[in-house]
């Protein structure tokens, strides 16, 4: 009985096709809308996230001017740089939990005929605790190599994946600069920065090292910047202002000078990277609400105009022995069948243009399961009520009030 | 002896709009026999289709008893009366009433939807009665695929579907031209032949002459009410 009757509102949705496809497009579109807009807007949030993490946290880099902003300044000799000295004076302060003194550069590396340019970081072990950053196999260098000024490299995935393809990357021999370097660690993946570059693009050797074998230009002793964690999130502010009073200090600026060195909050610009991403995903969502809503009102337009019509049918129906419970289950089933398809190709179409702007444009996307439910629910509800309840209230008239209906 | 199947007494009906109320059926009182052939005629605005809709349970009186096939109507609540509707009564309108998106056995077949009749035997029995109508090669047509005579044809092929004891019709030759017209006269003075009683309303005294009994309606009231004079009946 209950299949017959779906059969036949299968069947009256095919009598009405052009009723059926408007009343399922302002479904399709909705629902479409909402799951595709949620899943790029969660996506590229989740990405942020991951690349904040990635990070590290409470995090302030330190840069000397002369470096950041070459030819902004003339050059005020070594005091403009950055030296190691500065790094460990950074690291006895109170607010400060650990530090490690960089010096970048890029380099061509060359192993067994395959050439890759990559991201030099000459640093200290305390670069991969700042950083949570382990190896995947093999091992850091030790504060040893450090002062041994060993040729040790570790490298990213990306490095590993280009130079050594399936070959296992600890124990090679690889030439940075014509320099052979024995590479012994290989660390995890951490995919984008915030900023969007591959952070496993990168080799890592001691800084010492960096800096007598690769990096020969540079003053002895002066880092290009130094990276240090505040001992939580409540000394960022704090340690901000002791770290500038300190390098002041240490490189005689007097009152009315400008710092020849920056300070810059990694956290901070974090949390507005963060805070954009979330006011865009909000955006989107504020489109794909209005998406719904259009949508929605389509839906009701359309079962709304056919009322007329329908009342007529109706009154037919009930002239010729129909019940009133007979005709709330026809109108109930084949709006609930329209609704319930029309979501469903809505649902289906958003999640393949997800999947399309993912494969197309690499953005990262995240299905969210309340995402599909509310849009779902919000245009099959509205779907089923505009189809039911304008039939409900034929079926209360008199047959003849039906028929008559203008 | 003739038993009555229809007792109308007393039967008022009015409308009432912002503008007061305005009685439409004054008191009516009536009675049908089985297998009676009965044309209602008057001038437009008397009461006709009023009347035959309260007949056909489409509608409820404001006053007054009306016992249809030993039912007090009055006293039934709206599932009964479709059952009545669906059972006892084939309605046949001047506009046909069908349903425009569904195919000719579709239309037929509907009152047997409603009396939970079995899918293979509702299709049988409705071209059964679409064959006999002459509408053999019109199973699966929509209603705006045919002409109005059959359209009318099937709509009368709904009528009898679940075999009513009583057929009402309200100006069922209104929209036809008068060849088709006497088709369908002809197949209404059949059913009455095979014992059906009908109820037909017409404004045409040629049509009224098919019928026994003629009343005539002036002003919500029955003016006059007398049989057919046989001599009249046309062939
Ligand atoms: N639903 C209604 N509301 C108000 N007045 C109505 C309604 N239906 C019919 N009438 C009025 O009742 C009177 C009788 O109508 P009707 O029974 O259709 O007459 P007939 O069929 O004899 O032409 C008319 O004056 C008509 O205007
Ligand atoms: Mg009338």
């Amino acid at each position: 009985m209950f299949l017959s009757m779906l059969s036949e509102a299968w069947h009256a949705m095919g009598a009405n096709r052009l009723r059926t496809f408007l009343t399922m497009l302002g479904m399709v579109i909705g629902v479409g809308a909402v799951v595709l807009m949620m899943a790029i807007g969660a996506g590229a949030q989740q990405s942020i996230k991951r690349s904040i993490d990635s990070m590290g946290t409470n995090l302030f880099v330190i840069l000397s001017s002369s470096s950041s902003n070459s030819g902004s300044r003339s050059g005020s000799g070594n005091s403009s740089a950055l030296s190691i000295d500065d790094a460990s004076a950074i690291g006895d302060l109170d607010d400060i939990e650990m530090i490690a003194p960089i010096s970048t550069g890029n380099a061509q590396i060359i192993y067994a005929g395959n050439n890759w340019n990559t991201s030099i970081i000459g640093t200290t072990s305390s670069y991969f605790s700042i950083r949570r950053w382990n190896t995947e196999s093999g091992e850091i260098f030790t504060e040893a190599d450090i002062r041994s000024v060993s040729r040790v490299a570790i490298v990213g995935k990306t490095v590993a994946e280009n130079l050594f393809g399936e070959n296992d990357p600890i124990g090679q021999i690889i030439s940075v600069k014509k320099t052979p370097f024995t590479v012994i660690g290989l660390l995890e993946s951490k995919g984008q920065s915030f900023d969007g570059r591959d952070q496993d693009d990168v080799v890592i050797v001691p800084i010492t090292t960096a800096q007598r074998k690769l990096f020969g230009n540079q003053i002895p002793g002066s880092v290009r910047m130094i990276m240090a964690q505040a001992k939580s999130e409540k000394y960022m502010g704090i340690a901000e202002d002791t770290i500038t009073d300190l390098i002041r200090q240490r490189h005689n600026i007097r009152e009315n000078m400008e710092n020849d060195f920056s300070v810059r909050n990694l956290t901070a610009i974090a949390k507005s990277a963060s805070e954009t991403t979330k006011t865009m995903a909000f955006l989107l969502g504020a489109i794909a609400s209005i998406s719904l809503l259009v949508g929605g009102i389509g839906i009701m337009n359309i079962m709304l105009v056919s009322v007329t019509e329908r009342t007529r049918e109706i009154g037919i129906r009930m002239a010729i022995g129909a019940r009133e419970k007979d005709i709330l289950l026809q109108f109930l089933l084949e709006a609930c069948v329209i609704s319930i398809v029309g979501c469903t190709i809505g649902v289906a179409l958003g999640l393949g243009g997800a999947f399309l702007v993912k494969k197309t444009f690499g953005a990262e996307i995240v299905i969210s399961m309340q995402s599909i439910i509310l849009a779902f629910s919000v245009a099959a509800s509205v779907g089923i009520f505009f189809g039911y309840y304008p039939a409900s209230k034929a079926a209360k008239l008199q047959p003849i009030d039906a028929l008559r209906y203008q | 002896m003739a038993k009555p199947i229809i007792q109308i007494k007393e039967l008022y009906k009015d409308y009432q709009n912002v503008a007061g109320i305005f009685p439409v059926l004054k008191n009516v009182s009536l009675t049908i026999n089985h297998g009676d052939y009965v044309a209602i005629m008057g001038p437009s605005g008397s009461g006709k289709s009023t009347f035959m809709n309260i007949l056909g349970c489409l509608d409820r009186p404001t006053k007054g008893s009306y016992i249809l096939d030993s039912h007090d109507v009055s006293t039934l609540n709206n599932n009964e009366l479709a059952k009545l509707r669906n059972k006892t009564i084939g309605f046949v309108f001047q506009g046909f009433n069908l349903l425009a998106r569904s195919s000719l056995v579709d239309n037929v077949a509907l009152p047997l939807v409603y009396a939970k009749d079995q899918k293979e035997l509702r299709v049988k029995i409705s071209k059964n009665i679409l064959e006999r109508m002459g509408l053999g090669q019109y199973f699966d047509s929509k209603p705006n695929q045919i002409s109005g005579g059959q359209q009318q044809r099937t709509a009368i092929a709904r009528a009898l579907v679940n075999q009513p004891k009583i057929i009402l019709a309200d100006e069922p030759t209104g929209n036809l031209d008068s060849k088709t017209t006497h088709e369908i006269m002809k197949i209404f003075d059949e059913l009455n032949q095979i014992g059906n009683t009908i109820i037909l309303i017409t404004h045409e005294n040629d049509i009224a002459d098919h019928a026994k009994r003629q009343i005539h309606f002036l002003d919500g009231k029955i003016l006059e009410d007398h049989m057919t004079e046989k001599n009249k009946v046309t062939v």
